[in-house]
């Protein structure tokens, strides 16, 4: 059936799509389209009345320059016209332009609408069909207004022909999708459903996936057609292959047709008719018997049709959870999928028996598959059939194998894709919780989690460590101990931090006995992370300060003098300084008594539902949760003991967000956080003024927040409009980096190896302005600090603290690489202007590019290490489409300035290139290699990226593809 | 279903069916996405993948990417055949289609998938029934051709 001679034959459009094809850039293919709309522009407003056939063609070329990704903003009103052409492909182009290009003009959508009605009754099926058609595709409110009535009535009239009632019942099913509240049940719902029993199998599809639609929506209306379906259905599950001729698709009958049936199934409980039921489970075991079968063909259609019924048939079971016998043999069957050659078919089990693990007949049977998920879980090369298995691994943990699946998704997270790695911190965070007998196992797991993936553990997972450690006396003692011996480590993650600080906080005094973990010897290792650490994690240690003050009077001196020190009392940060402040005066003031009252150790959390699992639903949803989490909860209170009355809502680490406004307006009410505000309240006339501290209503509120004494959640300066840097900075060392209206920031920088100096430009932009009306104007106060990952060390001169209007301040940074990294530090700039504390963040353009060192080398030696590196862990390839011009000398300039040697004549496609280089960290060197092919007709660019370790090959493709 | 795209290996699109209302800005937004997402997918690797909160199901033939946007609870080996199940029908009326064919006969593709799949949904899936009513259409059209 060669169309193209038989077709409308639309020569003008034909080559008008050979042009645009053969237009050799983009520029040129913009040109040809402006050319052509302003040719139909011209045709369509001139004198001379266009004929159908123009203005045929005419829209479908405007139609064709839309779908291409251009705008089109006229041609409606001739595509309206061609609505009630007469002619049939005059027509049809005209409600395919409408269905494609919805525009909600008014005026437009009542000439449409006109125009569908006149087609509606015109008892011509053919032009019925298109109308209906263009109501499904475009399923606006106005169209459904206009016709959620009448379609129904088409759809059961009884001399409607079998095609249209097909497309009126898909029709009807998308009104309701858009809108519900639209399509009114009536008389015709009955005979809708009778429509399971026509005759013609393409009207039962249809009809099946519209009473789905609608028993979703109104069960009770169609309840009759349970009884149907599953007659529909035994029918076609016992026909021979070929009784339903063209319904039968390779071998396998009506297959489309069962899955639906199956799905409308779902939407009820088990039958409760003995009968009914009984044909239904017949039903499902043949279609299980079926799965045993030899093949009927070789196809992978038929394999495939096969299985969509049985998987459909699975959640039918899975849904009706009654069955025993059917579950575990669903289960049977998902496990010889488990291990099928068929990639589809082992995503597609691991999935299914997801749901099945949490059926109480099933979970044994699914729990038997543990080996083969695990095996999965290190063997799959598909992330995403790597995701489902960790997915059924979280599925079907029980007592019995918690600590094997934690184990396994601990040692899966240390080379588990970035993608999903948060997930499996909070389904290991979650399950140790859960099935924690001992809660030491919990404590080691947590803070295993942070040391191999410690950038993944959110603040809700090292919040539930810290309450579930308050809650139990049994393991405060171990978590001191072990939280001491992991800050030991020269390098560990700022969540270990925080979770040290709090704990040794608390209950260090367990560990203190020890001359190994002396009270001096905890502070000192506390302390040497400080200056390592983002504002709110200082703030955090100051809190620890404080309670080590109460916890061992010994070393009161020590950390006064730590308080004291400029750098905490005069700190830049509002929150940190004012603590310093604060805890100093306390220590001093406060006698032993009241200091033990105000420092008393944290009372126990009230029992909730874990954040982490919450976040765990917000992130999935809660359908890929399992359904028995809660009776974790159970178990607990029912534990007794450790359950406490509920302390002050502000003690309470994982309500903050929302308590704190409650807070405010309630008068303190524990006795701690009166006596704080006594204790200051009898000395506030001896606060050292001049100090520049925000006092008034932020003060106060954190006097009344302190009622639970540690309060995690400080400003965060994180939480800033954080400005990134210009992506051009990747590739270049100087420039400006940031600027408004106040302020710009300048940069210098030259980088060696793993080593680089940064010099910082603070402009004070605007004081000249502000001169010219006589406001004098200078920066009283500035300041900056930096938030830097642990993988960079960045040490910054101390700066004069003022910026005179119109003057410049240089700021030198030194850094060092210590491994490589992905979070480019942040800038934090503080300062007074006009009374009011303004805050500035910027990320500073430190990348891991910038500690390349190029490598020249010859073809040889580049494709013997390409071939080295041949692993599939160590090569990241990126196909992206061009941003900017694809200029052969701009690509090698960047490629430079990326800091790879560019290696000219080693591919042997000279339009691709190639580049090597070393990145430089302070514990190892990598070796990279990078090609980038472009294609210039698609204007796409593919980049390869390998190198000897995957997080590096990562985050430089991730780099160097932004810059095209 | 939600949206159906064909694109080719080089990205580019050409055949788009939203059966869910988005704006203009979003569709692109999307089809920018998920063409590069599954271009960035090696051969052999599964037909599915989690794709923000929906299920794609995707498949190539030989230059073109059918790829299809399901929700949670649907079926993904039956779209999977959905997909074949259209190929069949382009190849059938076309006579062993190719990219081409989809390129200059665009308006067919669409009107062909129209009779396929309506609101999403599976309308007719017998092969014969499906290319009859486009090829009364087509007749429809000779005869008027004829008149003329």
């Amino acid at each position: 059936m060669p169309a193209v001679s038989k077709g409308d034959g639309m020569r003008g459009l034909a080559v008008f799509i050979s042009d645009i094809r053969n237009c050799k850039s983009k520029e040129a293919e913009i040109k040809r389209i402006n050319k052509e709309l302003a040719n139909i522009r011209s045709k369509f407003k001139g004198d001379k009345a266009l004929d159908g056939y123009s203005k045929k063609k005419y829209v479908c070329k405007l139609l064709f320059i839309f779908l291409l990704g251009h705008d089109i903003d006229f041609g409606h009103m001739e595509a309206v016209n061609l609505l009630s052409s007469n002619k049939y492909t005059e027509k049809q182009i005209g409600y395919l332009f409408i269905s494609v290009l919805v525009n909600s003009n008014s005026d437009l959508i009542s000439l449409i609408n006109n125009a569908i009605k006149n087609d509606l009754s015109s008892r011509n099926p053919t032009f019925m069909n298109l109308a209906l058609h263009c109501i499904a595709n475009v399923g606006s409110r106005e169209m459904a207004e206009a016709f959620a009535a009448e379609v129904p009535r088409i759809l059961v009239a009884g001399d409607t022909m079998d095609s249209v009632k097909q497309s009126a019942a898909l029709c009807l099913l998308r009104l309701n999708r858009t809108s519900p509240d639209l399509v009114l049940m009536g008389e015709w719902t009955a005979r809708v459903v009778h429509l399971l029993n026509d005759q013609h199998l393409g009207v039962v599809t249809a009809a099946t996936s519209l009473i789905t639609t609608l028993a979703q929506k109104s069960p009770e209306d169609f309840k009759t057609s349970v009884s149907l379906a599953v007659a529909r259905l035994s029918r076609i599950v016992s026909s021979a292959s070929t009784d339903l001729q063209d319904y039968t698709y390779y071998f396998v009958a009506a297959p489309w047709l069962s899955v639906k049936l199956l799905r409308l199934l779902q939407c009820y409980p088990p039958p409760e008719d003995g009968a009914i039921r009984g044909r239904l489970t017949e039903c499902l075991e043949t279609i299980l018997n079926k799965a045993q079968e030899p093949p009927k063909s070789k196809k992978v259609q038929h394999s495939n049709a096969k299985n969509a019924v049985l998987f459909e048939a699975i959640s039918l079971i899975i849904h009706h959870d009654s069955e025993p016998t059917l579950l575990v043999r669903a289960c049977n069957q998902l496990g010889q999928f488990l291990q099928h050659r068929e990639t589809n078919l082992r995503y597609l089990a691991l999935e299914s028996m997801c749901t099945l693990a949490s059926s109480e007949f099933s979970h044994e049977a699914v729990k038997t598959h543990i080996e083969t998920v695990i095996n999965a879980l290190k063997s799959e090369r598909d992330v995403s059939v790597r995701q489902r298995a960790v997915d059924l691994l979280y599925a079907m943990c029980d007592r019995s194998n918690a600590k094997q699946i934690v184990a396994e998704m601990l040692s899966y997270l240390e080379t588990a894709d970035y993608s999903i790695r948060e997930e499996i911190v909070l389904k290991v965070a979650i399950l140790a919780e859960k099935y924690a007998v001992d809660y030491t196992w919990y404590v080691d797991t947590i803070l295993n989690l942070i040391r191999f993936a410690g950038d993944y553990v959110s603040d809700e997972v090292w919040y539930r460590v810290i309450q579930i450690v308050i809650n139990r006396d049994e393991v405060q003692g171990y978590a001191a101990k072990t939280v001491f011996e992991a800050l030991q480590a020269p390098a560990c993650h700022e969540n270990l931090v925080k979770v040290g600080g709090y704990i040794l906080g608390e209950f260090g005094n367990l560990i203190a006995g020890d001359s190994r973990s002396s009270p001096l010897v905890q502070f000192d290792l506390l302390h040497s992370k400080f200056h390592l650490c983002s504002v709110p994690t200082r703030a955090l240690l100051l809190s620890a300060y404080i309670k080590f003050i109460n916890l061992f009077p010994e070393v009161k001196g020590t950390i006064q003098e730590v308080l004291r020190s400029d750098s905490q009392l005069r700190n830049a940060d509002v929150e940190l300084q004012q603590r310093a402040v604060e805890y100093l005066r306390l220590s001093s003031i406060a006698s032993t008594d009241i200091l033990a009252t105000v420092l008393e150790e944290m009372p126990p959390f009230p029992e909730r539902e874990s954040s982490i699992l919450a976040k765990l639903k917000r992130k999935k949803g809660p359908g890929n949760l399992h359904p028995d989490l809660d009776e974790n909860r159970k178990e607990r209170s029912a534990n007794g003991g450790t359950v406490a009355a509920s302390p002050t809502p502000s003690t309470d680490l994982l309500g903050l967000g929302s308590t704190i406004t409650t807070q405010n307006s309630a008068p303190p009410a524990s006795k701690g956080t009166s006596l704080l505000v006594d204790v200051f309240s009898e000395n506030i006339a001896a606060f050292p003024v001049e100090t520049p501290v925000a006092v008034g209503p932020v003060a106060d509120e954190n006097f009344s927040r302190e009622g639970g004494f540690i309060n995690p959640k400080i400003p965060d300066m994180r939480c800033l409009p954080l400005a990134p840097f210009p992506s051009r900075f990747v590739c270049k060392n100087n420039g400006v980096l940031y600027e408004n209206q106040l302020l710009q920031i300048g940069l210098k920088s030259e980088f060696r190896q793993n080593l680089g100096r940064m010099y910082v430009f603070f402009g004070n932009k605007t004081s000249t302005q502000f001169m010219n009306f006589g406001w004098p104007f200078t920066v009283p106060y500035c300041a900056f600090f930096l938030t830097v990952s642990l993988q960079l060390n960045v040490h910054a001169k101390p700066a004069d603290p003022t910026v005179d209007g119109g003057a410049q301040l240089q700021q030198i940074l030194n850094i060092e690489c210590m491994s490589d990294f992905v979070d480019a530090p942040v800038l934090n700039i503080q300062f007074r202007y006009g009374g009011t504390l303004q805050n500035v963040a910027v990320k500073l353009p430190i990348t891991l590019n910038k500690f390349f060192q190029p490598t020249e080398m010859t073809s040889q030696d580049f494709f013997q290490r390409w071939k080295q590196l041949g692993a599939p862990q160590q090569e990241v390839q990126k196909i992206f489409k061009a941003k900017h011009s694809m200029d052969t000398e701009v690509t090698k300039a960047k490629i430079m300035g990326f800091g790879a040697a560019l290696l000219d004549g080693v591919d042997p496609n000279p339009s691709n290139f190639v580049g090597a280089g070393v990145i430089h960290t302070k514990t190892t060197q990598v070796g990279c290699l990078l090609r980038l092919e472009p294609n210039t007709h698609a204007q796409m660019y593919r980049l390869t990226l390998r190198t000897s370790r995957d997080t590096v090959s990562q985050r430089l493709c991730d780099l160097l593809s932004e810059q095209f | 279903m939600q949206f159906m795209l064909l694109f080719s290996r080089q990205g580019k699109l050409r055949l788009q069916k939203w059966y869910v209302p988005l704006s203009d800005k979003e569709r692109k937004k999307i089809s920018r996405d998920l063409v590069q997402t599954i271009l960035a997918r090696k051969p052999k690797m599964c037909s599915f993948l989690e794709w923000r909160d929906l299920k794609i199901v995707y498949k190539r033939y030989a230059s073109l990417y059918f790829c299809c946007a399901v929700e949670d609870q649907d079926n993904e080996l039956i779209t999977l055949e959905i997909i074949h199940r259209y190929v069949e029908l382009l190849d059938k009326y076309f006579g062993s289609v190719c990219e081409l064919d989809i390129i200059f006969n665009f308006e067919k593709a669409y009107f062909i998938l129209d009779e396929f799949l309506l609101g999403g949904e599976a309308q007719e899936t017998s092969k014969k029934n499906v290319l009859k009513a486009i090829e009364q259409a087509d007749l429809l059209q000779e005869v008027y051709e004829l008149v003329l």
